[in-house]
Order: structure tokens, then sequence, then C-alpha cells
């Protein structure tokens, strides 16, 4: 097969072509095999389809790689999201094992439409014009939101799916109306022609942008366009809130980024101020909202979306160094989220989860050493040194400080302690309060997602080098 | 001269023995002893290798010494240790002071016993890290990162209010050293580097210097602390179990102190010059206002803790007065406060062991059962007084000297509060020692125990010691202290004489 055809290289898409190909085949598979062991087969293949996509990603030719006349981009931005989402979307098919091998969920279809969403994903990141970004981003979310609602007997379950599927539908809506009047201002959709024809700042142009930004503040659930988030992630199964709170979250700030920096750098201060807006609105009601939640993945709603505005943090400046630590940011949010998810997946008495705060009392002497790890992800996410949370908020403060953004960084860090109130109150119910009862074991798979994200959060001071220079670099890809 | 990094392994020795305390599983009777045991080691084998800092130790350069150096973070953030006149001093006090913390928790705590050693260790390592950092960003990280073992030491083994006392502690420390954090990231840009000894000879902006030097004071004001930010110490003091009490006031409150003199005064000369008033009323307020809330106290340990802000409220003046007194007396104050207020903790720890309560209503006549104690309580209630002869005395005075050159008004209001601290300290000794021994509870009290002697009698003779011959201190840090006040001046007149020829 020749990757020359028609004047296109297919090289750059290979590994999105395997992703494809490879989701069409296991969906055969899941549907003419049947019977027993059906869906533990698809998820084992979907797994081992991620790692395969990734190793290809990483085989490509090193360099910026473009292809369908330039929609369609591979840079080392792109591979650093990328691979960081294929993480992410692993990572949730390994937490879900426990909940798809219930006998009355056998639905393989699960593993299938993680993939397709994580292929949506893929191409957004690459996305280099409105056309691929939409379609990336439309083909992510339509698999979103049936996942959302997978648990179809459940009735929060299915709330949670129409919920996310019209406040989507909505933004998309929004997304596209602001596409429409960046294409009729400029005249192009690629975002290297956007970037070129405006250089100022056309009232037009700034309307569409707007409503760009909107639709793409909706899909990393930053205020004002946060509202479906808590309600999502209380409603939808675990492991898919797990999926929800780690993957898309990556690609659609890749999106974020990638279309702030090269579609729009001649008008830095006119979408500066909006996320300077959106970023500290997002801290500040992930700071202050999540103070009353006695519901863990409500909490978990609420921390993501303070995580959203520190990440935007970096990206309000505007700079390498910004988007840089945007990279860093949502690397180590991935890894903290994931074992967060994993110890909230562990949460079982007797067969049945538990997602009250109030049921994590006196974890640290029924079961230390997952206390322990709990704790560090805790404090991480708080932000506190040594952890991994704290290199993640150095390098996006850093970067607004550079840009004197000092309103900006001061809000932010104000708004991280009192976020550091509520992550503290969970500690305390852990380690402060009298146990209650003992927890089901910890299933092998929980154990190895925990020890792998509690370990790089806890040492990743020890040599932080790796993580930021490659970063470094993907940001400067972008420049 | 062999080239081993001694800094470094005085630093995460302790860490290591917490390590070991994990692999030695178990949660019978023969693991806590063993906890117990490999905690009181470890803590003894870092004092003897950090006396060789001592030992190797070039007091009259006042330079960096023991320097370490190797890449981190990025280019202008690197792992750079080292030590000099001023921070030793802090790194021996820690030390020295480990195994009186671990030996006080000996019989008092029963519960989670290797968890409490592990915490201990940690937050061992992270304070000696904190003295010895020389870049600014792992000296934040050490810093902020004693907040999580302290959090749990006061929240899992303090008493009855110990989950809004740790709350308060936690959130307090954080809040102001966020703000510091980002003046940590604009020097970082003004320089190109967050190397402490590079930044102590590069010129900041004025500007910067003013919203950098508010900034790092919001974080240690709050670590002091100073009035009015000092309310979580009494809660966090009450609340925490005896050993944490003695590590809190003993040296995580000098860190604030240490701050002042590692970055304030150096780094921000002018602003330090400039706001030096502030500074001056705070303290006076301080030493004043908090004695009298001393005054006022029922609880032995909330009386202490406010006669601590006041001891603080000394340092403070004695630092910003800018003077070779003024700081050499300021970083004396500072050890001498940890050993006395330490020592004062661990007194308190001891009847507490035996009463379960800290009112001081319940207590009375304890001199006619317990004599020794009696006499050990006196040498730190006179050396908190600043009775001459003890170390108190010394570090007071010396601050007061240096004050009295600089600002006159402050030195009087300070001078009246050494009056008052007279007049709180007696007070609790009469109450708690001296009189008729009525109280039914009391009539069985047992003296001072070989183990609880052990622990107060070298902290006694180091009291005396440094009160009638206070010159090992002095000169391990009177080179330094010279330099930063030398660079101090030359950086406010050259300022002043600028001003006069425009």
């Amino acid at each position: 097969m020749s990757f020359q055809s028609a004047g296109y290289q297919l090289l750059p898409v290979l590994p999105e072509l395997v992703l494809a190909a490879g989701a069409m085949a296991l969906l055969m598979l899941g549907a003419y095999r049947g019977g027993e062991g059906t869906t533990r087969l698809v998820t084992t293949l979907a797994i081992c389809l991620l790692v395969v996509t990734g190793a290809l990603e990483l085989m490509l030719p090193a360099g910026k790689l473009t292809t369908f006349g330039g929609s369609f981009i591979v840079d080392d931005f792109a591979r650093f999201l990328k691979i960081l989402a294929l993480i992410g979307s692993g990572a949730t098919l390994i937490l879900s094992t426990e909940f798809l091998s219930d006998p009355s969920r056998r639905t393989f279809e699960f593993s299938i439409l993680v993939l397709l969403s994580t292929l949506g994903m893929m191409v957004l990141i690459s996305a280099g014009d409105l056309i691929m970004l939409y379609l990336g981003l439309e083909l992510m979310s339509l698999a979103l939101y049936v996942v959302a609602a997978s648990n179809r007997d459940n009735a929060k379950s299915t709330e949670a799916g129409l919920k996310y599927f019209v406040l989507g539908a909505l933004s998309s809506g929004m997304l596209l109306y602001g596409a429409s009047l960046v294409y009729g201002f400029t005249g192009t959709v690629s975002f290297a022609g956007i970037a070129a024809a405006a250089k100022t700042g056309n009232i037009g142009l700034v309307f569409g942008l707007v409503f760009l930004l909107a639709g793409l503040c909706f899909k990393v659930s930053a205020v004002p366009f946060h509202m479906w988030t808590p309600d999502v992630y209380e409603g939808a199964p675990t492991p898919v809130t797990a999926f929800f709170a780690s993957a898309p979250k990556v690609a659609a700030l890749a999106v974020f980024t990638r279309v702030a920096l090269t579609a729009f750098p001649g008008i830095v201060s006119q979408w500066q101020q909006i996320i300077v807006f959106v970023a500290i609105a997002s801290m500040v009601l992930g700071s202050f909202a999540a103070i009353g939640q006695k519901n863990i993945k409500r909490l978990m709603a609420y921390s993501s979306i303070g995580h959203m505005g520190f990440a935007l943090v970096g990206l309000a400046s505007g700079t390498v160094e910004g988007a840089q630590g945007v990279l860093v940011y949502i690397a180590i949010y991935v890894a903290m989220t994931l074992g967060t998810f994993s110890v909230i997946l562990t949460m079982k008495r007797n067969g049945q989860p538990m997602e009250q705060i109030s049921d994590f009392a006196g974890l640290s002497r029924t079961n230390p050493l997952l206390a322990f790890f709990f704790a560090m992800l805790l404090f991480s996410l708080a932000g506190i040194p040594p952890l991994a949370g704290f290199f993640a908020k150095w390098y996006v403060f850093v970067a607004a400080i550079k840009a004197g953004l000092f309103t900006l960084a001061v809000v932010g860090v104000l708004a991280s302690v009192v976020g550091a109130f509520y992550y503290l109150s969970i500690i305390k119910v852990m380690y402060f309060d009298e146990p209650e009862g003992q927890l089901d074991p910890m299933r092998t798979e929980l154990r190895v997602v925990l020890a792998i994200t509690g370990v790089f959060t806890i040492f990743f001071f020890v040599y932080p080098g790796l993580l930021v220079s490659v970063a470094a670099a993907a940001a400067k890809s972008l420049f | 001269m062999t080239t081993w990094p001694i800094l470094s392994v005085v630093t995460f020795l302790p860490l290591f023995g917490a390590l070991v305390i994990y692999i030695s599983r178990g949660d019978d009777e023969a693991a806590r002893s063993n906890s117990r045991w490999i905690a009181l080691w470890t803590t003894l084998v870092t004092f003897a290798v950090s006396l060789i800092l001592v030992w190797r130790f070039d007091a009259t350069n006042p330079d960096f010494q023991f320097i370490e150096k190797a890449s981190w973070l990025a280019s202008g953030i690197t792992y750079h240790m080292g030590v000099d006149g001023i921070s030793l001093p802090f790194v021996i006090l820690t030390t020295a002071l480990m195994p009186f913390c671990i030996i006080a928790s000996w019989k008092s705590v029963t519960m989670r016993v290797r968890e409490y050693m592990m915490a201990f260790l940690l937050l061992e390592t992270l304070m000696i890290g904190t003295f010895s950092a020389l870049d600014l960003v792992l000296f934040y990280l050490f810093f902020e990162g004693g907040l999580i073992p302290m959090f749990l030491i006061i929240g899992v083994w303090g008493g009855p209010r110990r989950v809004y006392a740790s709350f308060k502690f936690f959130l307090y420390t954080l809040l102001g050293s966020v703000l510091m954090l980002l003046a940590i990231m604009a020097l970082y840009w003004n320089a190109g580097t967050t190397d402490i000894p590079t930044l102590m000879h590069t010129a900041v902006p004025r500007s910067l210097q003013t919203w950098a030097w508010l900034a790092f004071f919001a974080s240690f004001a709050v670590k002091m602390p100073m009035w009015p930010v000092h309310t979580w110490l009494p809660d966090a003091h009450v609340e925490a179990p005896t050993a944490g009490s003695v590590i809190l006031a003993a040296i995580l409150l000098k860190m604030g102190g240490y701050g002042f003199l590692r970055f304030s005064l150096p780094m921000f000369p002018l602003a330090s010059h400039d706001f030096a008033w502030i500074i001056f009323s705070l303290s006076a307020i301080a030493i004043i206002y908090t004695s009298l809330v001393a005054l006022m106290q029922e609880d032995i340990k909330k009386l202490i803790a406010y006669s601590s802000v006041a001891h603080m409220g000394f340092v403070t003046m004695g630092i910003f007065a800018g003077t070779t007194q003024g700081v050499a007396g300021g970083v004396f104050q500072m050890i001498s406060h940890g050993i006395v207020s330490g020592a004062l903790f661990l007194c308190v720890g001891i009847v507490y062991d035996r009463m379960h309560t800290r009112e001081i209503a319940a207590y009375g006549g304890l001199v006619n059962r317990m004599p020794l104690y009696a006499l050990v309580f006196m040498v730190f209630t006179m050396a908190n007084v600043g009775l001459p002869g003890t170390s108190g005395f010394v570090g007071e005075f010396m601050t007061l000297l240096g004050t009295f050159k600089v600002s006159i008004p402050t030195a009087t209001f300070a001078t009246l509060g050494v009056i008052l601290s007279a007049g709180y300290a007696l007070w609790l000794y009469r109450k708690v020692v001296f009189g008729t021994l009525t109280k039914p509870a009391l009539a069985s009290i047992k003296d001072l125990t070989f183990r609880e002697g052990l622990m107060l009698f070298p902290l006694v003779f180091l009291t005396i010691l440094f009160g009638i011959y206070p010159k090992p201190v002095l000169d391990m840090s009177a080179a330094s202290v010279q330099q930063l006040v030398n660079n101090y001046n030359t950086a406010v007149t050259a300022v002043k004489a600028a001003a006069l020829i425009q």
C-alpha cells in the first residue's frame, strides 16, 4: 500500500488509521463472537490496540508532518498530547475491568466507544483547521454521550447522558457559529490562514473568536460553561467519570491551546482577557463550590473545574512558557486524576460502591497504604510541595508572572489555598476520624494504576527534568 | 578532607530512618518499641553527623560552606545546598532537639507509634533542608513540605480540638506562603535564577523589592508569627502533642526569622529599610499585647504560646534594626528561645502526662512533691523572663541594644514588655509550683523519672551555659552577620546619598 497516493501523505495519520480500523475490527469481533468472555477479550484487545497506536505515533518521523493540505498536523505538541490521551484512555479501560465484568452489564461496545472517542481526540489534537477540529470534537463527544449513559438502567446515569448530550449539542452549535464567523471574516478555515488574515482585531472576527472559545470552554468544563460537569460526573458510572476527567480534558485543552496560539497569535490581547476571566472564574468556583460537597465524585467534578482554570492560567500568558506550563499541568493532572479515581473505585463494602466522603472515615487504620497514597494524591492536587501538583502549578504561574498577569496569579494562588481546604477535609476524614468497617480487597489492576500514579506523584521532584524538557520541546513546536 | 556530601547526609538521614521504620512492619508492642529505638538512634546519629559540620565549619569565612550543587529543575533552578554562620546554628538546633522530642514521646504516644515516628523523622529532614537550601525553589519545597507532617502530627495525635487547630495551622501558613511563591517567580524572571547566593548579589529594582518584600513578609510573618497573624499558634500549640509543640516553638517558628535574615534583608535591603517601621510597630505591639494576653491565660501551653509570640517580637525588631548587635541578637534570641521554649513545653508535657490537664488552676504546690521538677522549671522560667545569667537575657539585651540605636520608642516599648514577661512567667510559676499542695489529685504525683531528667538536664545546662558564655553561638554567626549588616548598610546609604545629590 502506498502512502503517497493522490498527493496525500497518509503516513502522519497512520496511527489514527490503525486505531479506526482496529476499532471496527473489534466491533465485528464482538458482534459475531458473542457469548461468555467476549467483553473481556474485546477490552484486552482494545488496550493492546491503544498501545500499538501509541507506539506507531512515537515511530513517526521526527519533526513537523502535515497532510490533507495542512489540516492534519503532527508535531511535538500533538505527539506529547496524543500519548497522554492514549495513556488516559488505556488507564480508563484498565480501571473499568471490574465495571465491565458485571454480568448485567456485559457490553463490549463500551471499549469500542472509548476507542472511537480516543480516535476523535487524536484527530482533535492534530487538527490544523476548523473542519478537522469539528470532526474530531464531534467524534469524541458523540462517543462520550453514549458512555455517560452506559449504565442504562440507572436513572442518574441516563440523566447524565442526556444532560451532557443536550448541553454538548448547544456548545457544538456555538462553536460552529463561531467557526462560520471566523471563516466569513478571514475567508479560510486553516489555522495558518486565519493567523495570516487576523493580524488586527476585526470586530466580527472577535465575535467569532468568542463563540469558538465558548464552545471549547464547554469541553474543558471551564466556568461559565461548567454546569454539566458535577451532574455528569456524579451520574455516570465511576470508570466513565474517570475517563471524562482524564483523556477528553487532554484533547480539549490541546485544541484550546492550538487554536489560541496558532490561529490567533495576532490578537493575543483580545483572547487573553477572555482566558484570564475564564481561568479566574474556574479557579474560584472550583475552589469554593467544592467545599460543600458530600459526594466524592461531585467533589472531583469541581476539583477538575478548578484544575482546568489553573491550566488555562498558562495559556492566558500566551507565551512558550505558558504553553509548556499547560502541557506539564495536564500531564501531571492526568496522573493525579487517574490515581484518585483508582482509589474511588476501590471504595466498596460488600460489593456496594461508596461515594460519600464520610465513607473514607478511618481509612488510614483499615488500609494504611491506600490511605497514604490517596493522601499524597490529595496533597498533590492541592499543590503542596514537594509533590507533583506543586510543579504543575509552578510552571503555569511562572509563565503568568513573566507575562505580567499579576492579578491572575494572585487570585490563582489564593484560590489554591481555598482548594486546599477541601482536599484537607478528605485527608482529615481518612486520618483523624474513627474507622467504620473494612473495605473489600483492592483489585490488582487498581493497585497497579494507583501504584504507578502514586509513585509518579510522590517522586516527581527527584527527576522532573524529563517531563519538563519534553513539554518544552512540544511547546516550542507551536511557535 | 573528604568530599562526601555531608550536608545532604544530615538532611536525608532522618528520611532514611523513616524508611527503615516503614520496613519494620507489625503493630505489636515489639514493633512499637522498635520504631521508637530506630527513631531515637536516627536522630542521635543525625546529631552526631551534624556535629562534624560544626567541627569543620570555618567561622571566619562569612560565605556559604559545605556547598553541594547538582542540576535539577531547569538551568537556573538547581539542587544547591550549603550553610553559613546564620543557618548552621539552626541546623544544629534542629538536630539537637529532635532526640529530646523522640524521648518526650516515648511513653505518651501509644497510638500509631510507627506513623508518629515516621512523621517526625520526615519533618526533621524537611526542617534541616529548609535551613540548608541555597535555592529558592528548593527552600520553598522544604519549607512548605513541612506542613504535611505537622498537619498530621497535630491532627492525628493532638488534643480535643485538633481538627480545628490543624486546619488553621495548615491554611494560615499556606496562605502566607503562596504569595511568597509568586515573589519567588518574579525574582526568577528578574535574575534568571533562583540561586540564593546569586540573588543576594543581584540588584532588584525598587518596585519589585517592595512587592517581593511584602510577599515574603506575608509568609514569614505568619510563620514567625507576628501580631496580628499569630492566632493560629496558640491553637496549634495547645492541641499538638508535647513533641509537636516543642518542634513548633523551637524550630518551625524560627523559619520565619531565618527567612527574614536570609531573604528579606540581603535581597531587598531598600524595602527592608522602608518597611522597618511596620516591623517595629508590629513587634512592639506583639511584645506588649501578647504579654498582656499571656497574663490572662488559664492554660499553661497557651500562656507559653503567647510568650513565644512576644519573644519573637524581639527577634523581628532586632533583625530589622539592621545593626550588628540587633541581627546577632536576633539569631541568638532565636537559638535561645528554641532551647528555652522547647524545654518549657517539655516541662508542661511532664505534668500533663501525669495529670492529663493543662489548666493552671488544677496545679499548685508541686514543689512539695516534685522538687527536681520545680528546680528545672524555675531555670526555664527565669530564662523565659530574661534573667541575666540565662540565655534569654543575652538575646533580649542584644536586640534591645541594637534597636536602641535605630528607634528609641520601639526599644522603650519592648523594654516594658520585659517587665510584663516577668509578670506572666513568675505568676505561672507561683500558681503551679509554689503554695501548699491542697489538691487531692496532686497528692501522689511523682517527681522526674530518669527518662525525663535525661531530656531536661542537658537543656538546663545549655540554658545556663549560653547565659554566661554565649560566645560559641555568637562566634559561629559573627562573620556572616557582619557581612549581612555591611551589605545592608551599603545598599541603604547608597540610596540615601543618591537622594541627597538630587
